[in-house]
């Protein structure tokens, strides 16, 4: 069973965190995304946390080392959606992810990327 | 005196039980109503002290309790494990501090979250770390 979703638009990874991750997916998700972003030459990478209940110090972390590996394959990592909860607890924790880019949603964090990506759906 | 119930046990024996922790630790916290900011800074000091308990203890067990108090109910975790204990505690509670790579905000970060906070260790003897988180009565303010 898989946590997370992957799809790729434009050279950008879109990244569906949907339920709870194991420290071993967290583990999985950095390792299976870093690979991606060399194998399809993607130039950003956007991380969706909105159904994440908590972050604690170690996905924080995991989220960081992403963003630190991708942005050595050339790729920005952008984390959206993070619940005003999560924020608060990550800060009282000692947690400001200094260099870790953010965006509230996944249309603000897709426009970071420049705004040439059309919407995943309704063929045409 | 008052009584303190265990309401849940859970092992923690493996990762997956780091997240059967947040969750147990949740639906408690939900259940004697804790506002969402206070479920989240309880189940994610859970989830960093069952970590602990896994990685630096070997393993151990996370109980859940309920206190009433005069205007207020407490949750406090319990998370013990029978691993070779902390031989330095001022150092174990230093923020940035780790013995295993982490970012070390584990114990000094759960210490941050929680209203109290209490470590039992010896070398040799394991860790018992208690932290409570009080839900102010919203009826007695």
């Amino acid at each position: 069973m898989s946590a997370t979703a992957v799809i790729e638009l434009d050279g950008v990874l879109l990244v569906t965190i949907q339920g709870e991750l194991t420290d071993q997916d967290a583990i999985a998700l950095q390792h299976d995304l870093t690979t991606q972003v060399a194998s399809v030459g993607a130039r950003g990478v956007l991380i969706d946390i909105s159904a994440l209940e908590i972050v604690d110090s170690f996905l924080a972390r995991t989220l960081h080392d992403i963003a630190g590996s991708t942005s050595l394959l050339a790729a920005e990592t952008v984390v959206v959606g993070m619940r005003p909860e999560v924020a608060i607890t990550l800060v009282e924790l000692g947690l400001t992810l200094p260099g870790l880019r953010t965006a509230l949603s996944v249309a603000d964090g897709l426009a970071l990327f420049g705004g040439s990506i059309a919407a995943p759906s309704e063929g045409a | 005196m008052t009584i303190v119930p265990t309401v849940r046990e859970v092992p923690i024996r493996t990762d997956m039980d780091i997240v059967g922790v947040r969750q147990a630790v949740r639906e408690v916290a939900v259940s004697v109503g804790f506002s969402l900011v206070d479920q989240t800074k309880v189940v994610t000091a859970a989830s960093e002290l069952a970590r602990n308990t896994l990685k630096h203890g070997g393993g151990g067990t996370a109980e859940i309790e309920l206190e009433e108090r005069a205007d207020s109910t407490a949750l406090r975790l319990v998370f013990r494990d029978e691993g070779p204990g902390i031989g330095d505690v001022e150092l174990a509670l230093r923020d940035g501090y780790s013995s295993s790579g982490g970012l070390g905000l584990g114990l000094s970060g759960a210490r941050r979250l929680a209203d109290e906070f209490d470590l039992r260790t010896a070398e040799g003897e394991g860790t018992t770390v208690t932290v409570a988180f009080v839900n102010r009565d919203p009826a007695a303010r």
